[in-house]
């Protein structure tokens, strides 16, 4: 008695260590869950505070005094006078205008830094396509330099350096005042490809080529991951050889990316002699890449399909391909649509093995077809996340946010094609 | 013609045959009572009639585009004077490029020797002659094929059983594919590998531990050989997935426990598809948030109590990888512990224990399998992780265990390696397919060892 008594002691004195073991363990519980949800925040944070101003760009409005006098050149349709004329003088003129007293040699300098490296060729192209503008005067807008924009955009930001001398300061300030130079939308960065200057350079090259790459992978990887998973789960014999694909799917599904941008280096590029850096190819590579997760999910779409269906399909004598392509297919479809989206989602976001097959290179132009040089999305983050020039940063935190918009419209999709198709039996 | 235009135009070829089959088994079919006379429906015969037409006319498009190129180069190599023939398939890559580089416009005739001049107006000749060959042939091959199944609509042959037979066999060839795909990385790695031990000796490779893998312009250069061994390589990627897991696996783990044992319905519904938004995050983001968020910042903190940090930090690259797969071990790990019989839990709570005491003493013990196979698969994905490491971790080879340090991985030497232009004999590039195929390897033993885990420890409750 006095023992069973001195028992229930110990557990009661127990307790309190116990509860309080019990909501240690909770805390940590609560705490996993609040740091990786914590990181996601902080990641997506720091991204758009790095990113949100690279979706603005910085202009500068000048009225241009297209004087041919002044840039030597009478006759724009002329190829050689061209390449002789200054261009750049007119735009000199334009900002002296505002700083009457800038005269000597290295102020105007200076002055002319103001703008973009390519103002004297965009008046250049305007010319040449309407030549009937010379010599009248046009408001025209620049891209301001990058150093500016830095300026304009992050002046109060300790983590950007200004490159700015401090008169080249002033004179911004000045013509911010007067409204000349001013901060609107970026469309640059979504209608040109990529550039060796921040201001200039643009995602659509990128965008494009992801398309290119991504019609590829999708027209490889949907019909025969569903056609693999449904000769797997409906017409595949018992046997070895069975087995051995099952093992080797599993496999694929867990193999680094980068082994495949080795396999299409090897076999696509070297032996079968395709070109580097085209969508074709970066297609094919993911394409094998999805594969896996493609077949896994559409297996288990069919698996979901009941077997009575299957039975009263076969019952009224429709043959097993006729059950599979006339009922199996259909009624699990929403489900291999569903895996299918996410796996090209995970396809839109990878890197490492498209490095390996040359789409890494520099490509100004936007590309047209499936055998044109390009680069996709990923990449292009990749290429100017490591560029060297700041403006970059926030170029490649603004292209995070492009991928990030598809990714998750994708993925979006495919919830919304589950809530809305799927049947429960 | 080109084959972008072939292509679809066999297709349409499908559908008339399709459509001319049809009406042609109806008309069989009119005089002797209706289709139910005929051994297949209507459908059927047209179905075999378009994949008569398309099958072998693609296979024949897919083997002409396939060796297309190598029988060209051989014939345009062929025409150049024996004297000029290339004695490597370096120089003769190089002629060849020169050659075509001249067929396009982009090379002045003039600037170039008269023999490939002239061997540029062979390709030229042969190639055209080529795509003419091929529209034809296939264009020949597709008519033949459909009007073959043309003539086959009769009322005793059953066109059902051909159709199901092919339909199957190319399911069955879809399904081989992925065999196709192991055994194209297989071969692909291997045969590189090999050539690259014929150089360098696979004892060196296993177990020198300095890794430069310079080789020389000139001969007698200093460090003129290069240093292939692959043991800094090895431990700076154990060294960065080993803090991937320190982070992981806690992390991981108790999210787990605490979403399967504590959470309510609605807490569990949300935070669950949030955690695994992480899995779903390009790694490219993650790469960029590790070199210009988190470097800085711990650079920052360690030079702020006086440590000295390299920008590039193992310990950046470790802790972004280890956020990243947290939702691996996390919804692994949600499995097994779900998987755990609530008897068993039942049973416990019912002797008094605490939810916490159940956890780690009863279910905890039963999914430990299942956790260890997850916590495998997911440092198989660390080893293998790719941009991360290259975005944050550096390409200096040291061997340190420090983690303020800079180290690099297979997979970064990988890239690194084979980014850009490369030629195809050298040991630098070589290299990169011995570290590919050591990365195959590893990472397949882990998936192997842990899908084996799992599978059995799942057979154990069902």
């Amino acid at each position: 008695m006095s023992n069973q008594s001195s028992q229930a002691e110990i557990v009661r004195n127990s307790l309190k260590r116990r509860y309080r073991k019990e909501r240690r363990f909770r805390l940590y519980g609560i705490l996993a869950i609040f740091l990786a949800l914590g990181s996601l925040f902080v990641l997506f944070a720091d991204i758009i505070n790095k990113g949100h101003s690279g979706f603005v760009k910085t202009t500068v409005s000048l009225e241009i005094n297209l004087d041919s006098e002044m840039m030597y050149l009478d006759d724009p349709t002329d190829k050689d006078q061209v390449s002789q004329a200054d261009f750049v003088a007119p735009v000199i003129a334009s900002l002296q205008e505002y700083f009457p007293d800038v005269e000597s040699e290295a102020e105007i300098k200076q002055l002319g830094r103001l703008l973009g490296n390519y103002a004297a060729s965009e008046i250049r192209d305007l010319l040449r396509d309407n030549p009937d503008l010379l010599d009248t005067t046009q408001t025209i807008d620049f891209l301001a330099h990058d150093r500016v924009s830095t300026y304009v955009k992050h002046a109060d930001n300790p983590s950007y350096s200004i490159k700015l001398s401090e008169k080249q300061q002033e004179w911004v300030d000045e013509l911010v005042e007067q409204g000349v130079i001013s901060t609107s939308f970026n469309d640059v960065l979504f209608s040109r490809g990529d550039s060796r200057e921040p201001a200039n350079a643009g995602i659509l090259g990128a965008i494009m080529g992801s398309l290119f790459t991504m019609l590829v992978t999708l027209v490889i990887s949907f019909p025969v991951g569903i056609a693999a998973a449904v000769y797997l789960e409906e017409f595949a014999p018992q046997n070895k050889f069975t087995d051995f694909i099952e093992v080797n799917i599993n496999n694929l599904a867990a193999v680094p990316s980068i082994i495949f941008g080795l396999l299409g280096l090897a076999v696509f590029i070297n032996l079968f002699g395709m070109p580097r850096s085209v969508p074709l190819v970066g297609g094919m590579v993911l394409a094998l890449m999805t594969l896996p997760t493609i077949i896994i999910s559409s297996r288990a779409a069919i698996k979901s399909v009941p077997p009575s269906i299957r039975e009263a399909a076969e019952g009224v004598g429709a043959s097993k391909m006729q059950v599979v392509m006339h009922h199996v297919i259909p009624l699990a479809m929403p489900g291999m649509l569903t895996g299918s989206i996410i796996g090209m989602a995970q396809a839109l976001g990878e890197t490492a093995p498209l490095l390996l097959i040359g789409m890494v290179a520099f490509i100004v132009d936007v590309p047209e077809g499936f055998v044109d040089s390009a680069t996709v999305l990923p990449v292009q983050v990749y290429l100017w996340a490591s560029a060297s020039e700041q403006g970059f940063v926030e170029l490649a935190s603004a292209g995070i946010m492009v991928l990030l918009t598809f990714m998750i419209s994708m993925n979006a999709l495919a919830i919304w094609l589950r809530k809305r198709l799927e049947r429960r039996w | 013609m080109q084959t972008a235009n072939l292509l679809p135009l066999v297709l349409v070829l499908a559908v008339v045959a399709y459509g001319l089959a049809y009406m042609r088994s109806r008309a069989v079919a009119a005089p002797i009572g209706g289709i139910r006379n005929l051994k297949a429906l209507p459908t059927y015969y047209a179905a075999r009639a378009a994949l008569w037409c398309a099958l072998p006319s693609l296979l024949v498009l897919a083997a002409w585009v396939g060796f297309e190129d190598r029988v060209i180069q051989g014939i345009v190599i062929a025409t150049l004077p024996p004297d000029t023939w290339p004695e490597s398939p370096g120089q003769a890559s190089l002629i060849l490029s020169q050659i075509s580089n001249v067929a396009n416009g982009s090379l002045n005739p003039e600037f170039v020797p008269e023999h490939i001049a002239g061997a540029a107006s062979v390709l030229e000749t042969v190639e055209d002659q080529s795509h003419n060959f091929k529209a034809a042939l296939v264009l020949l091959v597709a008519v033949a094929g459909a009007t073959f199944a043309w003539t086959r609509v009769s009322p005793h042959i059953n066109a059902r059983i051909n159709v199901e037979t092919t339909l199957r066999r190319i399911f069955f060839v879809c399904a081989a594919l992925a065999v196709l795909t192991t055994a194209g990385i297989v071969f692909s790695v291997i045969l590189e590998t090999i050539r690259f031990f014929n150089r360098i000796p696979i004892t060196e490779f296993l177990f020198s531990t300095s890794w430069s893998p310079q080789t020389a312009i000139r001969a007698d250069q200093v460090g003129a050989e290069g240093a292939f061994g692959v043991i800094p390589l090895f431990t700076g990627t154990l060294l960065i997935s080993a803090i991937a897991l320190l982070v992981a696996v806690p992390v991981g783990l108790l999210s787990a426990i605490y979403l399967s044992e504590y959470a309510s319905k609605r807490v569990r519904a949300t935070a669950k598809p949030v955690l695994e938004m992480l899995a779903g995050i390009p790694t490219v983001v993650y790469g960029f948030f590790a070199a210009l968020t988190v470097a800085p910042f711990i650079r920052d903190v360690a030079e702020a109590i006086g440590l000295e940090a390299s920008s590039q930090s193992v310990l950046a690259a470790g802790l972004v990888m280890g956020i990243m797969i947290v939702p691996f071990v996390s919804s692994l790990s949600d499995d097994v512990i779900n998987a755990v019989p609530q008897t068993m839990r039942d049973g416990s709570l019912a002797l008094g224990a605490t939810q916490s005491e159940t956890m780690k003493k009863v279910i905890f013990p039963a999914a430990l399998p299942g956790i260890i196979g997850g916590i495998l698969l997911a440092a198989s994905r660390a080893i293998g992780e790719t941009m991360i490491v290259v975005m944050a971790a550096g390409l200096a080879a040291n061997l340190t265990a420090n983690p303020l340090e800079s180290v690099t991985t297979v997979t970064v030497q990988i890239a690194t390696l084979l980014v850009g232009d490369q030629e195809f004999d050298s040991a630098k590039t070589l290299s990169a397919f011995a570290l590919g195929m050591l990365l195959f390897i590893v990472t397949l033993l882990l998936n192997v060892v842990a899908l084996k885990i799992v599978r059995k420890y799942r057979e154990q409750y069902e």
